[in-house]
C-alpha cells in the first residue's frame, strides 16, 4: 500500500490502473495525479473560450480554442502539402537526370535543392536545433569555468563582479553586437552554418550562460569541509579531486543551473528570432503579425502554445537527465 | 629517535579581533605503537593539535617531527578518522575505501591485490557484509567503522582519531572500542585519539594527555595507564588501579582545570525573555 500520495506521478497511477488493482487509496491518488490537472486544464480552456469573443482586435475577434485548433490542423496540412511538393520535385529531377544520362553518358548531374516555402514545422525544427546548439555551447563553457571558479576563493572573488555585470544584459542588447561580430569574423566561401544560425546560437549562449556558471561555481564552492580535508589527507590529484569529491556533490546545483539556463535560452531565442528575422518560431510569429490576415491571430496562438509546450518538454527532459545522472536516487526532484 | 615528536607547538588563528592564540608550546613525545588519548574541555584545542599533526593546520611556532622529518602538509602516512565519518555519500562503502587505497598503493599493488586489501580492511572492522551499500543506507556506527577502515587501509604510520565515537550510543561505542583494541593489538599502530569520555580514555590508552583550558592551551598532565592488555571492560570496572586512574583524570578536569562555562545559550534565552518579542527581519 502506498501512503505517499502526493509523490505519486500520473505515470505510476496509469501503470497501476492498467494492472487493474486499485484500492480506494489508489483511486484517490489517481484523482490527484490525473483528474486535478485535467480539471485545471479544462477550466483554463473554458475561461479562454468565454473571454476570447469579447476582445476585438484590428484583425478581428481574438481566437478561441476552437479556431486555434483548426489553424493547427491547417498548419499541419500546409506542411504535408509542402512535403509532397518536395518529394515530387526530387522525383522529377531524378527522371530528368536519368534522361540526360541516357543521351550523354558523360553528363554529371548537378545537385538541385527544392526551395519551397518554410512551413511552421520547419520553423519549429530550426528553433529547436538553434536552442539546443546555443544551450550546449553555453553548458560546455559554463560548467568547466564554474568548476574552476568555484574551486578557488580568489578566482571567485575576481570573477563575481564580471558575472554579475554581464548576467542581466538583455538579448536585445547583445543581438546587434553578435550580428556585427559574426559578420566580421565568420567569412568563409563554404559556410557549414548559415550566418543567421550562428547569430542566434551565440545570442542564446551569451544570455543562458550565467545561471549554469553561477550555480556550478556555488555548488563547487560548497563542497563539505570534511570531504575537502579527506581529499587533502589522501593527496588526491586535481582531476581525481574534481571527479570524485567535488563534482558529484555539485550535481544538484549544476542541474538547477542548467534548467534555468535552458528556460532562458528558449525565451531568448524566440525574442532574438523575432528581432533579427532569423529563421525560427520567432520569425514565424513576426511574419504572421506583419501578414495581418484574418487567420493570423489564430496562427500566432498556435505558435505561442507550441512555444510553451516545447519549453515545458525541454525542462522535463533536463529533469529526466538529472534523474539519470544523479547519485541520490531518493532525492525528490520537481 | 622519537617516533612522533610535537616540539613546542604554538598556533595563532587570525580573527577579526586580532590573532587568537589557541595553543601555547604543546610538547609531546610518542613512541611507535603507543596509544595516546587527548582529553580536555570543549574548545581547548584538541582538534587543533590533531589537525596540526595531520598537516591540515600549520603551527605558527614549533613543529611536528614524524620519524625525524618535519610534517607540514597532509599526507597518507597520517591516517585521519574524522569526527563525523566524512564518507562521500555518492560512493559505496567499498568505493570510499577504494579511493584511499588507489591513491596510496598506486603502482605498488595490482588491482586484484587492492581489491583483497580493501575487503580485508572492511572485514577487520566487521563491515565485509555491507561493502556495496551507500553511507546513507548504513547506521552511524557502521559509517564510523568504514571511516576507520579507510584510515587503516592507508597503512599510516600514525592513526589520528578526532572523537571517533562521540556521536554514537553507549552500546555501539563499547562495540567499536573493543574492535579498536583488537585492531591495535593486531597491527600495533601508533594512535592519537581525542575523546571526551574518561572511561574510554582509561580503557584504551597507554597514556592520557590532559590539556589545560584555552586560550593558549597546553599539556597539563600526562597519566601513564599501567593496566596490562588485553583489557576487558567488565573486569576492569572493579580494578582499583582503573578506578584510581579514572579519578585522576576526573580530578584534573573538574577540580584543577574546571571550566567556568559562560552558558551563552542561557544568556541568550534570558535576554530574549526580557526583551519584547520583535518581528523577525527577513532578507
Ligand atoms: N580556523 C580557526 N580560526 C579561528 N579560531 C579557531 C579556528 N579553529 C579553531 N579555533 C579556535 O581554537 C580553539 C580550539 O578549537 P578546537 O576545535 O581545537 O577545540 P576542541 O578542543 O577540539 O573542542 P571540541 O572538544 O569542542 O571539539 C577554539 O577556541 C576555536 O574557537
Ligand atoms: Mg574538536
Amino acid at each position: 500500500m502506498r501512503l505517499t500520495l502526493p509523490n505519486l506521478t500520473w505515470a505510476e497511477s496509469l501503470r497501476s490502473l492498467t494492472r487493474g488493482e486499485l484500492p480506494v487509496v489508489q483511486w484517490q491518488a489517481l484523482a490527484r495525479a490525473i483528474l486535478l490537472p485535467l480539471i485545471g486544464l479544462a477550466a483554463f480552456l473554458f475561461v479562454w473560450a468565454q473571454t476570447a469573443p469579447l476582445i476585438n482586435t484590428s484583425l478581428g475577434q481574438f481566437p478561441g480554442p476552437a479556431q486555434v485548433y483548426a489553424q493547427a490542423g491547417n498548419l499541419w496540412a500546409e506542411h504535408r502539402a509542402e512535403q509532397a511538393r518536395a518529394a515530387e520535385f526530387y522525383e522529377r529531377v531524378e527522371q530528368m537526370n536519368a534522361q540526360r544520362l541516357a543521351q550523354d553518358p558523360n553528363y554529371v548531374p548537378r545537385e538541385r535543392r527544392f526551395s519551397g516555402r518554410t512551413t511552421f514545422i520547419d520553423q519549429v525544427k530550426t528553433s529547436l536545433q538553434t536552442v539546443l546548439a546555443g544551450f550546449i555551447v553555453a553548458s560546455v563553457i559554463a560548467i568547466p569555468l564554474g568548476i574552476v571558479i568555484g574551486l578557488s576563493n580568489s578566482l571567485y572573488a575576481a570573477a563575481n563582479p564580471v558575472i554579475q555585470l554581464l548576467k542581466p544584459i538583455s538579448p536585445l542588447a547583445w543581438l546587434p553586437l553578435v550580428t556585427l561580430v559574426v559578420s566580421a569574423l565568420y567569412v568563409t566561401d563554404n559556410p557549414a552554418f548559415s550566418r543567421s544560425f550562428l547569430v542566434s546560437v551565440f545570442t542564446v549562449t551569451l544570455c543562458s550562460l550565467w545561471p549554469t556558471l553561477i550555480n556550478t561555481a556555488v555548488g563547487v564552492a560548497n563542497t563539505s569541509r570534511d570531504l575537502l580535508n579527506v581529499s587533502r589527507v589522501l593527496r588526491l590529484s586535481w582531476w581525481t579531486h574534481v571527479r570524485r569529491i567535488v563534482l558529484p556533490g555539485a550535481v544538484p546545483m549544476i542541474f538547477t543551473g542548467l534548467r534555468l539556463s535552458l528556460g532562458i535560452a528558449w525565451m531568448v531565442l524566440i525574442a532574438a528570432e523575432m528581432l533579427s528575422q532569423n529563421p525560427g518560431l520567432g520569425k514565424f510569429v513576426w511574419d504572421e503579425f506583419q501578414n495581418g490576415s484574418s487567420a493570423s491571430l489564430s496562427r500566432i496562438m498556435v505558435a505561442v502554445i507550441v512555444i510553451g509546450m516545447i519549453g515545458f518538454l525541454l525542462d522535463r527532459s533536463m529533469l529526466l537527465l538529472q534523474r539519470l545522472v544523479s547519485w541520490d536516487k531518493a532525492a525528490v526532484l520537481r | 629517535m622519537t617516533h612522533l615528536h610535537l616540539d613546542h607547538v604554538s598556533i595563532e588563528f587570525p580573527t577579526p579581533k586580532g590573532p587568537f592564540k589557541a595553543l601555547h608550546e604543546v610538547s609531546l613525545k610518542i613512541d611507535k605503537g603507543e596509544f595516546v588519548s587527548l582529553i580536555g574541555h570543549s574548545g581547548c584545542g584538541k582538534s587543533t593539535v590533531l589537525n596540526i599533526v595531520a598537516g591540515l593546520h600549520q603551527a605558527t611556532a614549533g613543529g611536528v617531527l614524524l620519524d625525524g622529518r618535519e610534517v607540514n602538509a597532509p599526507g597518507p602516512d597520517r591516517g585521519v578518522v574524522f569526527q563525523n565519518h566524512s564518507l562521500a555519500p555518492w560512493l559505496s562503502v567499498y568505493q570510499n575505501v577504494e579511493l584511499a587505497v588507489r591513491q596510496v598503493f598506486k603502482g605498488k599493488k595490482t588491482r586484484a591485490e587492492m581489491r583483497e586489501w580493501i575487503q580485508h580492511n572492511l572485514e577487520l572492522v566487521h563491515m565485509g557484509h555491507a561493502m556495496n551499500r551507500r553511507p546513507d543506507e548504513i547506521s552511524g556506527g557502521m559509517k564510523q567503522r568504514v571511516g576507520i577502515a579507510r584510515a587503516l587501509a592507508m597503512e599510516p604510520k600514525v592513526l589520528l582519531m578526532d572523537e571517533p565515537f562521540g556521536a554514537l550510543d553507549a552500546l555501539t561505542r563499547a562495540h567499536l572500542q573493543d574492535s579498536l583494541m583488537e585492531i591495535h593489538a593486531d597491527l600495533n599502530n601508533t594512535v592519537i585519539m581525542i575523546t571526551h569520555d574518561v572511561d574510554e580514555a582509561v580503557l584504551l590508552s597507554d597514556r592520557i594527555v590532559m590539556m589545560t583550558n584555552g586560550p593558549a592551551a597546553t599539556v597539563g598532565e600526562i597519566l601513564e595507564v599501567d593496566l596490562e592488555r588485553p583489557r576487558r571492560r567488565v573486569e576492569l570496572g572493579g580494578d582499583p588501579r582503573y578506578v584510581q586512574h579514572r579519578q585522576e583524570v576526573l580530578r584534573f578536569l573538574y577540580e584543577k582545570h574546571a571550566k567556568i562555562e559562560e552558558f551563552p545559550r542561557r544568556q541568550a534565552a534570558d535576554r530574549q525573555r526580557k526583551a519584547p518579542p520583535q518581528a523577525r527581519k527577513t532578507g
